[in-house]
């Protein structure tokens, strides 16, 4: 079945479709109940599958993601929501330290398929701790996968893979996207496959072909790339655009195939970009393509100062302008 | 007051301390039944156990100081990386286990070895951890009982969520005693400052959760005693929650099985959590790098040296005629067999192979994971080929 969704929707219709399909699987959260969520990602789930099943948790983001690792422990499959990204750090400890490490420690004989979704990034015009990108910081954690949809389709995908993965997946939602609208096919795990869409959690997909730069995104940054692009082309530039999908693991292949045909690349991300996933990218980029590399890599991200005053958000923020102009100076090499 | 919270000791024993009243005791240091109209109910809960089942506690408390000596000497040798010793808490741990049921699960923290003793895990198993030879060391579906935690007090979340599955599994409350089932975690007195203890509370209380909460009061926390985590009894904490809760003697083995029998039966018929505050000692260091006599007198450690849980049973089994010098000296022999396997079989326990550090790092394939893993065997055999 194929629909138009927005981008929350899509997320909606994917935890309904694993709600149905696997009796273990449950949510979990503040105000995911008969509020559904302060995004209205969950609303409607807990009045048709119950309370036992749609949790509404006290508000301690610790307690969540410890007793969502407990109840794996005994064979469920928690989807635990952290309201916003810069309230995830009370459960960092739980998913570093516990999370992360319980199938390793155990050598294998325990798995704890918890899925973390975390609404993150700016440009909403929030206040204070509501627009952050922690994502790095879990993605140098081993142990833990770290995704993040850019489409409503990927977003339909990869919440179902998610919550099939036998690993952790902390699911970041774009959610300056949740408003954006896409053709979605749901439809029962694992019909993403059939469509073609498989490996959703490994593997990075071409938004865009291109031949003269391969801008990497993910996430919020792939429709900003995706713009630069635009404009690159009225300019005469052929930008190629890669959407990650997923920062742990990092398809290094997919974006070593694509700069190897471009010669050039940068990378957008929200995060500053100091020690952040696009540092990962050029690094990769820098030993797999040292010789097809007419340019070093670029980066565009936030500065290394705390995500400042919404007023001041779109200055921060990686724009089109700033994408334009990092290709500019990897064009003049 | 001959203790009190702070750890100042004067005059001598008595009984029960002043400062711990209430406290649900059912045998006296000296090895008396105590018998009183406040302790009828968990009377009541030991009535059943034969002088058999007391001798079979009195094995598991001698057998796990046997453990707890010879993994210490095991440390000073050098053959351990590090060792938590139990000494002194063997009652309030072999008590409590003893009233589980197969079904039951338990969240230990990292001293818990009675528990591990009387749920059957392997005494060697139970040493890898401190070996530097595993992160874990046994099954926890085996015995049901999940691997230590070594992070203060995350545990306890971990436990409460189990008890969450357990109720949305049905159970609890069916009244078939094979099938209802609780969990119990240890803890100890510093892991209550801690803020997932409390989260734990909450979650358990909220959600009627069938967990046991058992702290382990056992006066310190590395060098900081209980008066730096509380300036109220412990067994309190729980109360604040809604939870019921009740202070035991911790080195009295009958009185740990029967608060704890009546918190897991709470549990299982859908009761909700319990709290429990056995108040014991820790009689060695916290681990075999501490040295307790830098923060504490010596006439604490003499006050509770006479107060050993494992004396306790062998004067009320002497009371009652439950004592046998035959099968005492074979309980000797079987403690002095465990001592030499350990000897044996910890020290052979050698570093697994090197590729067991990529081994479950990820369920399923992971590129860098891989990728990493294919360079350092490549890595290994060229410098071990280089080496020839």
């Amino acid at each position: 079945m194929s629909e138009t969704l927005t981008f929350a929707r899509a997320i909606t219709e994917g935890l309904r479709s694993a709600l149905e399909s696997d009796p273990k699987v449950l949510v979990m959260g503040e105000d995911v109940g008969r509020n559904g969520g302060v995004f209205r990602i969950t609303d409607g789930l807990q009045k048709d599958f119950g309370e036992d099943r749609v949790v509404d948790t006290p508000l301690a983001e610790s307690g969540i993601v410890g007793t969502a690792i407990g109840m794996a422990l005994r064979g469920y499959r928690p989807v635990c929501e952290i309201q916003f990204d810069g309230f995830v750090f009370p459960a960092y400890d739980q998913i570093t330290t516990q999370l992360a490490k319980m199938h390793y420690r155990s050598r294998g004989r325990l798995q704890v398929p918890v899925v973390i979704r975390i609404p993150y990034g700016g440009g909403i015009g929030a206040v204070e701790h509501h627009s952050e990108s922690p994502e790095a910081l879990f993605a140098h954690t081993p142990g833990l996968r770290v995704v993040s949809p850019s489409t409503p389709q990927d977003a339909y995908d990869m919440i179902r893979a998610a919550v099939a993965s036998p690993d952790p997946v902390l699911f970041f939602e774009p959610k300056g996207r949740y408003w954006s609208k896409g053709e979605v096919t749901t439809g029962p795990y694992p019909s993403a496959q059939a469509a073609g869409t498989a490996d959703v959690l490994n593997r990075a997909r071409v938004a865009r072909q291109g031949s003269d730069i391969t801008l990497v995104a993910y996430g919020p940054t792939v429709a900003t790339a995706l713009k630069a692009a635009d404009t690159l082309a009225a300019e005469g530039t052929s930008a190629e655009v890669v959407d990650l999908r997923s920062i742990s693991p990092l398809d290094v292949t997919a974006v070593a195939d694509s700069v190897r045909r471009t010669g050039r690349c940068v990378v957008v991300h929200e995060a500053p970009t100091f020690l952040g996933s696009g540092a990962e990218v050029a690094a990769r980029v820098s030993e797999e393509c040292f010789y097809s590399l007419e340019a070093p890599v670029l980066r565009v991200g936030g500065f290394h100062a705390p995500y400042p005053v919404a007023k001041l958000e779109h200055e921060y923020l990686p724009s089109v302008d700033r994408v334009v102009d990092a290709v500019d100076r990897v064009l003049a090499h | 007051m001959p203790h009190t919270q702070s750890g100042e000791v004067t005059g001598e024993p008595e009984v029960v301390p002043a400062d711990v009243t209430p406290l649900v005791q059912l045998v006296s240091p000296t090895g008396e039944r105590v018998v009183e109209p406040d302790n009828a109910t968990y009377r009541s809960r030991v009535d059943h156990l034969t002088s058999e089942d007391l001798r079979a506690l009195y094995r598991d408390m001698v057998l796990t100081r046997r453990f707890d000596d010879e993994a210490t000497a095991l440390q000073r040798q050098g053959e351990l990386a590090l060792y938590a010793q139990g000494r002194g808490q063997e009652a309030a741990q072999v008590g409590s286990a003893y009233a589980l049921a197969p079904q039951d699960y338990v969240f230990p923290s990292y001293r818990e070895h009675g528990v591990l003793q009387t749920r059957g895990v392997d005494p060697v198993d139970r040493l890898r951890l401190y070996r530097g030879a595993d992160h874990g060391g046994w099954d926890p579906a085996a015995h049901n009982v999940h691997l230590y935690t070594l992070v203060i007090g995350s545990h306890v979340l971990h436990a409460t969520g189990y008890a969450m599955g357990v109720q949305r599994d049905g159970a609890v409350g069916t009244g078939d005693a094979a099938r209802d089932a609780a969990v119990v975690t240890y803890f100890g007195d510093g892991a209550t400052s801690q803020g997932d203890v409390s989260e734990a509370l909450v979650f358990a209380a909220v959600n009627n959760a069938p967990v046991v909460f058992f702290l382990q009061n056992n006066q310190w926390a590395i060098s900081e005693p209980t008066s730096r985590q509380s300036r109220a009894p412990l067994y309190q904490r729980g109360e604040g929650f809604g939870i019921p809760s009740v202070r035991v003697d911790g080195n009295d083995v009958l009185a740990c099985y029967a608060v704890t029998a009546e918190a897991l039966e709470r549990a299982r018929s859908g009761g909700g959590p319990t709290f429990v505050e056995a108040y014991t000692y820790r009689m060695g260091a916290h681990t075999t790098s501490d040295d307790p006599t830098r923060y504490r007198e010596r006439a604490e450690e003499d006050y509770w040296g006479r107060r050993d849980p494992i004396d306790r049973v062998a004067a009320l089994l002497r009371a009652e005629d439950g004592w046998d010098d035959a099968w005492a000296a074979d309980l000797d022999r079987e403690a002095d067999a465990l001592g030499e396997r350990l000897r044996t079989e910890v020290r052979a326990l050698g570093a697994p192979p090197t590729t067991t550090m990529f081994e479950h790092v990820y369920a399923t394939e992971h590129a860098q994971v891989a990728a990493e893993r294919a360079w350092f065997e490549e890595y290994e055999n060229e410098t071990s080929e280089a080496a020839r």
